[in-house]
Protein backbone atom coordinates (compact mmCIF):
# COMPACT_ATOMS: atom_id res chain seq x y z
CA UNK A 1 0.00 0.00 0.00
CA UNK A 2 1.40 3.17 -0.91
CA UNK A 3 2.72 5.34 1.74
CA UNK A 4 1.54 9.16 2.42
CA UNK A 5 3.54 11.86 4.02
CA UNK A 6 2.77 14.97 5.06
CA UNK A 7 -1.44 14.78 3.97
CA UNK A 8 -3.45 17.22 6.07
CA UNK A 9 -4.50 14.79 8.58
CA UNK A 10 -0.88 14.26 9.26
CA UNK A 11 -0.43 17.96 9.73
CA UNK A 12 -3.78 18.23 11.65
CA UNK A 13 -3.38 15.53 13.71
CA UNK A 14 -0.08 16.41 15.27
CA UNK A 15 -2.05 19.68 16.49
CA UNK A 16 -4.34 16.97 17.50
CA UNK A 17 -1.84 15.71 19.84
CA UNK A 18 -0.75 18.55 21.67
CA UNK A 19 -4.47 19.77 22.84
CA UNK A 20 -4.48 20.72 26.65
CA UNK A 21 -1.05 21.53 26.87
CA UNK A 22 1.09 24.23 27.02
CA UNK A 23 3.92 25.45 23.77
CA UNK A 24 6.44 27.80 25.35
CA UNK A 25 8.43 30.12 23.72
CA UNK A 26 12.48 29.36 24.24
CA UNK A 27 15.69 31.03 23.01
CA UNK A 28 18.50 28.80 24.31
CA UNK A 29 18.53 24.33 24.53
CA UNK A 30 19.01 25.18 28.13
CA UNK A 31 15.59 26.79 28.35
CA UNK A 32 13.92 24.11 25.99
CA UNK A 33 15.24 21.48 28.28
CA UNK A 34 13.49 23.51 31.36
CA UNK A 35 10.22 23.73 29.56
CA UNK A 36 10.15 20.07 28.24
CA UNK A 37 11.03 19.40 31.91
CA UNK A 38 8.20 21.28 33.05
CA UNK A 39 5.82 19.40 30.97
CA UNK A 40 5.47 21.77 27.88
CA UNK A 41 4.22 19.50 24.81
CA UNK A 42 6.26 21.38 22.46
CA UNK A 43 8.61 24.48 22.43
CA UNK A 44 8.70 27.34 19.80
CA UNK A 45 12.43 28.30 19.12
CA UNK A 46 13.23 31.69 18.94
CA UNK A 47 15.98 33.92 18.67
CA UNK A 48 14.38 36.71 21.00
CA UNK A 49 11.21 36.16 22.86
CA UNK A 50 8.53 38.55 21.98
CA UNK A 51 8.58 41.32 24.58
CA UNK A 52 12.43 41.44 23.56
CA UNK A 53 11.79 41.84 20.17
CA UNK A 54 9.21 45.10 20.80
CA UNK A 55 11.75 46.53 23.51
CA UNK A 56 14.57 46.18 20.57
CA UNK A 57 12.36 47.60 17.54
CA UNK A 58 13.85 47.29 13.94
CA UNK A 59 12.91 43.93 11.64
CA UNK A 60 13.01 41.04 13.27
CA UNK A 61 13.32 37.63 11.32
CA UNK A 62 13.32 34.04 11.51
CA UNK A 63 15.67 32.55 13.98
CA UNK A 64 19.48 31.45 13.29
CA UNK A 65 19.22 28.11 11.69
CA UNK A 66 22.16 27.32 14.44
CA UNK A 67 19.78 28.13 17.37
CA UNK A 68 16.75 26.49 15.82
CA UNK A 69 19.09 22.85 15.26
CA UNK A 70 20.48 23.09 18.88
CA UNK A 71 16.74 23.30 20.77
CA UNK A 72 15.78 20.73 18.23
CA UNK A 73 18.58 18.29 19.61
CA UNK A 74 18.01 19.89 23.08
CA UNK A 75 14.50 17.68 23.67
CA UNK A 76 12.30 15.25 22.61
CA UNK A 77 9.47 16.99 22.19
CA UNK A 78 8.08 18.67 18.63
CA UNK A 79 10.12 22.09 18.33
CA UNK A 80 8.22 24.90 16.22
CA UNK A 81 9.97 28.12 14.71
CA UNK A 82 8.50 31.32 13.50
CA UNK A 83 8.88 32.46 9.83
CA UNK A 84 7.87 36.02 8.67
CA UNK A 85 4.42 36.94 6.90
CA UNK A 86 4.74 35.72 3.67
CA UNK A 87 8.22 34.67 3.55
CA UNK A 88 7.79 31.09 2.11
CA UNK A 89 12.10 30.76 1.76
CA UNK A 90 11.97 31.27 5.37
CA UNK A 91 9.50 28.82 5.95
CA UNK A 92 11.18 26.36 3.11
CA UNK A 93 14.94 26.56 5.36
CA UNK A 94 12.50 25.85 8.48
CA UNK A 95 11.72 22.75 6.57
CA UNK A 96 14.51 21.68 5.43
CA UNK A 97 15.61 21.90 9.32
CA UNK A 98 13.41 19.38 9.89
CA UNK A 99 10.93 21.56 12.34
CA UNK A 100 8.13 19.96 13.72
CA UNK A 101 5.71 23.20 13.21
CA UNK A 102 5.63 26.51 11.25
CA UNK A 103 4.29 29.62 13.09
CA UNK A 104 4.13 31.88 10.21
CA UNK A 105 3.57 34.87 12.62
CA UNK A 106 2.92 38.86 13.41
CA UNK A 107 5.73 38.14 15.55
CA UNK A 108 8.07 39.26 13.33
CA UNK A 109 7.76 42.15 10.72
CA UNK A 110 6.06 40.67 7.87
CA UNK A 111 8.00 39.84 4.67
CA UNK A 112 4.86 40.65 2.59
CA UNK A 113 1.89 42.83 3.34
CA UNK A 114 -0.44 41.39 1.07
CA UNK A 115 -0.22 37.57 0.52
CA UNK A 116 0.25 35.05 3.06
CA UNK A 117 2.55 32.11 2.73
CA UNK A 118 0.71 29.24 0.36
CA UNK A 119 1.05 26.38 3.29
CA UNK A 120 -0.32 23.67 1.70
CA UNK A 121 2.87 23.41 -0.52
CA UNK A 122 5.00 22.14 2.38
CA UNK A 123 4.91 19.04 4.15
CA UNK A 124 5.50 20.59 7.33
CA UNK A 125 2.28 22.12 9.03
CA UNK A 126 1.51 25.69 10.04
CA UNK A 127 0.02 27.63 12.78
CA UNK A 128 -0.95 31.33 11.80
CA UNK A 129 -2.84 33.73 14.43
CA UNK A 130 -6.61 35.37 13.71
CA UNK A 131 -8.68 37.75 15.63
CA UNK A 132 -11.53 37.08 14.83
CA UNK A 133 -13.25 33.92 12.44
CA UNK A 134 -12.93 35.30 9.13
CA UNK A 135 -8.92 35.42 9.05
CA UNK A 136 -8.65 31.83 10.94
CA UNK A 137 -10.73 30.36 7.59
CA UNK A 138 -8.14 32.50 5.22
CA UNK A 139 -5.65 30.67 6.91
CA UNK A 140 -6.94 27.64 6.98
CA UNK A 141 -7.66 27.65 3.00
CA UNK A 142 -4.07 28.96 2.24
CA UNK A 143 -3.34 25.37 4.44
CA UNK A 144 -2.98 26.40 8.04
CA UNK A 145 -3.66 23.10 10.23
CA UNK A 146 -3.57 24.88 13.08
CA UNK A 147 -5.03 28.43 14.47
CA UNK A 148 -4.13 30.31 17.45
CA UNK A 149 -5.87 33.41 18.30
CA UNK A 150 -2.97 36.46 18.10
CA UNK A 151 -3.67 38.65 21.66
CA UNK A 152 -1.31 41.40 21.97
CA UNK A 153 2.60 39.31 21.96
CA UNK A 154 4.85 40.68 24.51
CA UNK A 155 2.54 42.27 26.73
CA UNK A 156 1.72 39.87 29.47
CA UNK A 157 -1.72 41.21 29.30
CA UNK A 158 -4.64 39.31 28.47
CA UNK A 159 -7.17 41.37 27.55
CA UNK A 160 -6.37 40.71 23.80
CA UNK A 161 -5.82 36.86 23.76
CA UNK A 162 -9.75 37.25 25.60
CA UNK A 163 -10.77 39.20 22.81
CA UNK A 164 -9.93 37.15 20.11
CA UNK A 165 -10.98 34.04 21.69
CA UNK A 166 -14.73 35.88 22.60
CA UNK A 167 -14.54 37.37 19.04
CA UNK A 168 -13.84 33.43 17.46
CA UNK A 169 -16.79 31.99 19.85
CA UNK A 170 -19.22 34.70 19.32
CA UNK A 171 -18.83 33.84 15.14
CA UNK A 172 -19.09 30.53 15.72
CA UNK A 173 -22.08 30.77 17.55
CA UNK A 174 -23.57 32.96 14.82
CA UNK A 175 -22.86 30.32 11.79
CA UNK A 176 -23.80 27.65 13.88
CA UNK A 177 -27.14 29.17 14.71
CA UNK A 178 -27.79 30.96 10.99
CA UNK A 179 -29.99 28.69 8.84
CA UNK A 180 -28.46 27.51 5.78
CA UNK A 181 -29.39 30.10 3.35
CA UNK A 182 -27.56 32.99 5.03
CA UNK A 183 -24.07 31.40 5.36
CA UNK A 184 -23.21 32.96 1.95
CA UNK A 185 -23.83 36.47 3.09
CA UNK A 186 -21.43 35.64 6.34
CA UNK A 187 -18.83 33.81 4.34
CA UNK A 188 -19.06 37.34 1.92
CA UNK A 189 -18.62 39.45 5.44
CA UNK A 190 -15.97 37.83 7.51
CA UNK A 191 -14.42 37.66 3.80
CA UNK A 192 -14.09 33.32 4.22
CA UNK A 193 -14.52 30.81 1.90
CA UNK A 194 -17.70 29.87 2.02
CA UNK A 195 -16.91 25.91 2.22
CA UNK A 196 -15.34 26.51 5.57
CA UNK A 197 -17.84 28.58 6.38
CA UNK A 198 -20.28 25.90 5.80
CA UNK A 199 -17.86 23.21 7.60
CA UNK A 200 -17.59 25.29 10.71
CA UNK A 201 -22.11 25.59 10.47
CA UNK A 202 -21.93 21.45 10.28
CA UNK A 203 -18.70 20.85 12.74
CA UNK A 204 -19.89 23.57 15.31
CA UNK A 205 -16.46 24.28 15.30
CA UNK A 206 -13.22 25.54 13.52
CA UNK A 207 -11.84 22.07 11.09
CA UNK A 208 -8.92 22.68 13.10
CA UNK A 209 -7.28 23.17 16.73
CA UNK A 210 -7.06 26.67 18.19
CA UNK A 211 -4.96 28.05 20.95
CA UNK A 212 -4.50 30.90 22.84
CA UNK A 213 -1.52 33.56 22.32
CA UNK A 214 -0.41 36.58 22.89
CA UNK A 215 -0.44 38.04 26.72
CA UNK A 216 -0.41 34.66 28.76
CA UNK A 217 1.52 35.53 32.12
CA UNK A 218 0.00 33.45 34.70
CA UNK A 219 -1.63 30.03 35.46
CA UNK A 220 -4.93 31.83 35.89
CA UNK A 221 -4.48 33.09 32.43
CA UNK A 222 -4.04 29.82 31.38
CA UNK A 223 -6.96 28.96 32.87
CA UNK A 224 -9.15 31.61 31.94
CA UNK A 225 -8.33 31.15 28.45
CA UNK A 226 -8.99 27.28 28.41
CA UNK A 227 -12.77 28.38 30.29
CA UNK A 228 -13.24 30.57 27.66
CA UNK A 229 -13.24 27.32 25.53
CA UNK A 230 -9.45 27.54 23.64
CA UNK A 231 -7.70 23.84 22.93
CA UNK A 232 -4.46 24.44 24.34
CA UNK A 233 -1.98 27.26 25.09
CA UNK A 234 1.05 29.65 23.92
CA UNK A 235 3.31 31.14 26.23
CA UNK A 236 5.36 33.11 24.51
CA UNK A 237 7.14 36.10 27.46
CA UNK A 238 5.50 34.79 30.10
CA UNK A 239 8.06 32.43 30.73
CA UNK A 240 11.09 32.97 30.77
CA UNK A 241 10.87 37.01 31.80
CA UNK A 242 9.62 36.17 35.03
CA UNK A 243 11.44 35.69 38.49
CA UNK A 244 11.10 31.78 38.23
CA UNK A 245 10.66 30.46 35.05
CA UNK A 246 11.02 26.99 36.16
CA UNK A 247 8.42 26.87 38.62
CA UNK A 248 6.31 29.34 36.33
CA UNK A 249 6.67 27.03 33.69
CA UNK A 250 5.11 24.10 35.70
CA UNK A 251 2.63 25.63 37.14
CA UNK A 252 1.41 27.33 33.89
CA UNK A 253 0.96 23.69 32.44
CA UNK A 254 -0.73 21.91 35.50
CA UNK A 255 -3.31 25.25 35.31
CA UNK A 256 -3.79 24.15 31.50
CA UNK A 257 -4.88 20.63 32.31
CA UNK A 258 -6.77 21.25 35.48
CA UNK A 259 -8.25 24.53 34.10
CA UNK A 260 -11.62 23.74 35.36
CA UNK A 261 -10.59 22.83 39.09
CA UNK A 262 -9.98 26.50 41.13
CA UNK A 263 -8.63 24.28 43.97
CA UNK A 264 -5.63 23.16 41.66
CA UNK A 265 -5.22 26.77 39.99
CA UNK A 266 -4.67 28.09 44.00
CA UNK A 267 -2.44 25.88 44.62
CA UNK A 268 0.37 25.94 41.65
CA UNK A 269 -0.37 30.11 41.63
CA UNK A 270 1.33 30.23 44.78
CA UNK A 271 4.40 31.44 45.44
CA UNK A 272 5.87 31.99 41.64
CA UNK A 273 7.60 35.25 42.48
CA UNK A 274 7.05 38.18 39.79
CA UNK A 275 5.23 37.59 36.65
CA UNK A 276 6.57 39.08 33.68
CA UNK A 277 6.39 43.23 33.89
CA UNK A 278 2.51 44.20 31.99
CA UNK A 279 2.01 46.85 29.33
CA UNK A 280 -1.13 48.49 29.11
CA UNK A 281 -2.65 47.99 25.64
CA UNK A 282 -3.86 51.74 25.68
CA UNK A 283 -0.09 52.67 25.75
CA UNK A 284 1.21 50.60 22.95
CA UNK A 285 0.96 52.94 19.34
CA UNK A 286 -1.87 51.24 17.08
CA UNK A 287 1.10 50.79 14.43
CA UNK A 288 3.43 49.20 17.10
CA UNK A 289 0.41 46.78 17.68
CA UNK A 290 1.69 43.37 16.35
CA UNK A 291 -1.70 41.82 16.04
CA UNK A 292 -2.61 44.34 13.46
CA UNK A 293 0.14 42.42 11.33
CA UNK A 294 -1.45 40.24 8.18
CA UNK A 295 -5.04 40.24 7.16
CA UNK B 1 -15.10 7.39 19.02
CA UNK B 2 -15.97 5.14 21.80
CA UNK B 3 -19.02 7.34 22.32
CA UNK B 4 -20.10 6.66 19.39
CA UNK B 5 -19.19 2.84 19.94
CA UNK B 6 -22.39 3.36 22.92
CA UNK B 7 -19.82 3.65 26.00
CA UNK B 8 -19.93 5.94 28.56
CA UNK B 9 -16.71 8.20 28.74
CA UNK B 10 -15.19 10.78 31.02
CA UNK B 11 -11.69 12.18 30.91
CA UNK B 12 -9.59 11.29 33.22
CA UNK B 13 -6.98 14.04 35.20
CA UNK B 14 -6.69 12.57 38.72
CA UNK B 15 -7.12 9.20 40.55
CA UNK B 16 -10.98 10.28 41.50
CA UNK B 17 -11.87 10.10 38.16
CA UNK B 18 -10.84 6.57 37.46
CA UNK B 19 -13.56 5.63 40.38
CA UNK B 20 -16.08 2.95 38.43
CA UNK B 21 -14.18 2.68 35.24
CA UNK B 22 -13.93 -0.30 33.02
CA UNK B 23 -11.35 0.82 30.90
CA UNK B 24 -8.94 3.68 30.13
CA UNK B 25 -7.76 5.11 26.68
CA UNK B 26 -4.37 6.87 27.23
CA UNK B 27 -4.17 9.35 24.20
CA UNK B 28 -1.65 10.51 21.74
CA UNK B 29 0.16 13.52 22.69
CA UNK B 30 4.17 14.41 24.81
CA UNK B 31 4.30 10.88 26.64
CA UNK B 32 7.02 13.04 28.90
CA UNK B 33 3.95 15.42 29.92
CA UNK B 34 1.00 12.84 29.97
CA UNK B 35 4.25 10.72 32.00
CA UNK B 36 4.82 13.42 34.32
CA UNK B 37 1.19 14.44 35.65
CA UNK B 38 0.09 10.83 35.76
CA UNK B 39 2.23 10.30 38.75
CA UNK B 40 1.52 13.60 40.27
CA UNK B 41 -2.11 13.16 39.83
CA UNK B 42 -1.59 9.79 41.42
CA UNK B 43 -3.67 8.31 38.65
CA UNK B 44 -0.26 6.04 37.44
CA UNK B 45 -0.20 3.85 40.44
CA UNK B 46 -3.51 2.68 39.66
CA UNK B 47 -2.86 1.89 36.42
CA UNK B 48 0.50 0.29 37.50
CA UNK B 49 -2.10 -2.50 39.68
CA UNK B 50 -2.75 -3.86 35.96
CA UNK B 51 -6.87 -4.73 36.53
CA UNK B 52 -7.60 -2.00 34.36
CA UNK B 53 -7.83 -2.86 30.68
CA UNK B 54 -6.06 -0.03 28.61
CA UNK B 55 -5.76 1.01 24.95
CA UNK B 56 -2.72 3.06 24.71
CA UNK B 57 -1.86 5.15 21.50
CA UNK B 58 1.26 6.53 20.25
CA UNK B 59 2.75 8.09 23.35
CA UNK B 60 0.10 6.05 24.78
CA UNK B 61 1.59 2.72 24.09
CA UNK B 62 5.57 4.15 25.13
CA UNK B 63 4.03 4.89 28.52
CA UNK B 64 2.55 1.64 28.54
CA UNK B 65 6.40 -0.05 27.74
CA UNK B 66 8.37 -1.38 30.13
CA UNK B 67 11.60 -0.40 28.33
CA UNK B 68 11.74 3.03 26.24
CA UNK B 69 15.32 3.30 24.61
CA UNK B 70 17.87 5.72 25.87
CA UNK B 71 15.07 7.58 28.28
CA UNK B 72 14.51 7.43 32.33
CA UNK B 73 10.98 9.30 31.90
CA UNK B 74 7.75 8.13 33.71
CA UNK B 75 6.14 5.18 32.77
CA UNK B 76 3.50 2.80 33.52
CA UNK B 77 5.37 -0.37 32.35
CA UNK B 78 2.59 -2.57 32.22
CA UNK B 79 3.40 -4.45 29.02
CA UNK B 80 6.75 -6.50 28.21
CA UNK B 81 8.16 -4.44 25.18
CA UNK B 82 10.78 -2.17 24.07
CA UNK B 83 9.69 1.12 22.48
CA UNK B 84 11.39 3.49 20.76
CA UNK B 85 10.45 7.43 20.44
CA UNK B 86 9.61 9.47 17.31
CA UNK B 87 11.22 6.08 15.68
CA UNK B 88 9.89 6.86 12.10
CA UNK B 89 11.20 10.20 11.85
CA UNK B 90 10.24 13.86 12.89
CA UNK B 91 6.71 15.64 11.48
CA UNK B 92 8.12 16.06 8.15
CA UNK B 93 8.39 12.22 8.01
CA UNK B 94 4.85 11.54 9.41
CA UNK B 95 2.94 9.61 7.37
CA UNK B 96 -0.29 7.34 6.24
CA UNK B 97 -0.43 3.96 5.59
CA UNK B 98 -2.45 0.41 5.36
CA UNK B 99 -2.51 -1.77 8.16
CA UNK B 100 -3.02 -5.31 8.39
CA UNK B 101 -4.29 -5.88 12.01
CA UNK B 102 -4.83 -9.64 12.80
CA UNK B 103 -7.87 -10.25 14.77
CA UNK B 104 -9.63 -6.77 12.92
CA UNK B 105 -11.89 -8.45 10.59
CA UNK B 106 -12.80 -6.11 7.34
CA UNK B 107 -9.74 -5.37 5.93
CA UNK B 108 -6.57 -2.87 6.59
CA UNK B 109 -7.18 -0.47 8.58
CA UNK B 110 -5.45 2.99 7.82
CA UNK B 111 -2.70 4.05 9.90
CA UNK B 112 -2.08 7.70 10.90
CA UNK B 113 1.52 7.90 12.05
CA UNK B 114 2.61 11.19 13.53
CA UNK B 115 5.98 11.46 15.23
CA UNK B 116 5.22 7.61 15.88
CA UNK B 117 7.23 5.11 18.30
CA UNK B 118 7.27 1.58 16.83
CA UNK B 119 8.22 -1.38 18.99
CA UNK B 120 11.53 -2.92 18.99
CA UNK B 121 11.55 -6.03 21.20
CA UNK B 122 8.52 -7.95 23.04
CA UNK B 123 8.15 -10.77 25.68
CA UNK B 124 6.97 -13.90 25.59
CA UNK B 125 3.07 -13.07 26.35
CA UNK B 126 2.97 -10.37 24.01
CA UNK B 127 0.61 -11.28 21.18
CA UNK B 128 2.04 -8.99 17.86
CA UNK B 129 -1.33 -8.00 16.12
CA UNK B 130 0.16 -5.33 13.11
CA UNK B 131 3.60 -4.27 10.95
CA UNK B 132 4.73 -1.43 8.97
CA UNK B 133 7.92 -1.78 7.21
CA UNK B 134 8.97 -4.50 9.23
CA UNK B 135 8.35 -2.58 12.64
CA UNK B 136 5.61 -3.78 15.43
CA UNK B 137 3.38 -1.06 15.61
CA UNK B 138 -0.08 -3.06 16.99
CA UNK B 139 0.28 -5.57 20.29
CA UNK B 140 -1.87 -6.88 22.89
CA UNK B 141 -0.63 -8.35 26.20
CA UNK B 142 -3.40 -9.26 28.04
CA UNK B 143 -5.74 -6.32 28.91
CA UNK B 144 -3.47 -3.94 27.46
CA UNK B 145 -3.28 -2.84 23.98
CA UNK B 146 -1.30 -0.44 21.81
CA UNK B 147 -0.59 0.81 18.86
CA UNK B 148 1.82 3.19 17.49
CA UNK B 149 -0.70 4.78 15.45
CA UNK B 150 -4.27 6.85 15.92
CA UNK B 151 -7.24 5.16 14.78
CA UNK B 152 -9.17 8.44 16.33
CA UNK B 153 -8.41 10.91 13.41
CA UNK B 154 -10.15 8.49 11.00
CA UNK B 155 -13.73 7.37 10.37
CA UNK B 156 -13.12 3.82 11.27
CA UNK B 157 -14.34 2.47 14.94
CA UNK B 158 -12.60 -1.52 14.28
CA UNK B 159 -10.17 -0.91 16.33
CA UNK B 160 -11.61 0.93 19.71
CA UNK B 161 -14.48 -1.63 19.14
CA UNK B 162 -12.10 -4.22 19.32
CA UNK B 163 -11.04 -2.72 22.43
CA UNK B 164 -14.55 -2.77 23.78
CA UNK B 165 -15.38 -6.27 22.45
CA UNK B 166 -12.24 -7.93 23.31
CA UNK B 167 -10.15 -6.41 25.47
CA UNK B 168 -12.37 -4.62 27.73
CA UNK B 169 -15.50 -7.16 28.48
CA UNK B 170 -13.26 -9.94 27.86
CA UNK B 171 -11.20 -8.95 31.12
CA UNK B 172 -11.71 -10.75 34.09
CA UNK B 173 -12.38 -8.15 36.70
CA UNK B 174 -11.24 -8.53 40.34
CA UNK B 175 -14.10 -8.92 42.36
Amino acid sequence: MEREVGTFRVKAGLAEMLKGGVIMDVTTPEQAVIAERAGAVAVMALERVPADIRAAGGVARMADPRIVREIMDAVTIPVMAKARIGHFVEAQILEALGVDYIDESEVLTPADEQYHIDKSKFKVPFVCGARNLGEALRRIAEGAAMIRTKGEPGTGNVVEAVRHARTVNAEIRRVVAAPEDELGTIAKEFGAPFELVREVHELGHLPVVNFSAGGIATPADAALMMQLGVDGIFVGSGIFKSQDPEARARAVVRATTHFQDPAVLAEVSAGLGEAMPGIEISQIAPAERMQERGW
Amino acid sequence: MLKALGADVRYVKRRDDLEDLDGIVLPGGESTTIGMLLEEYEIAPVLRKGDLPIYGTCAGMILMADEIEGSDQPRLGVMRMAVRRNAFGRQRESFEEAIDAAGVEGGPLRGVFIRAPFVTEVGPDVEVLGHVDGKIVLCRQGRFLASSFHPELTDDRRLHQYFLEKVVSGAPHLA
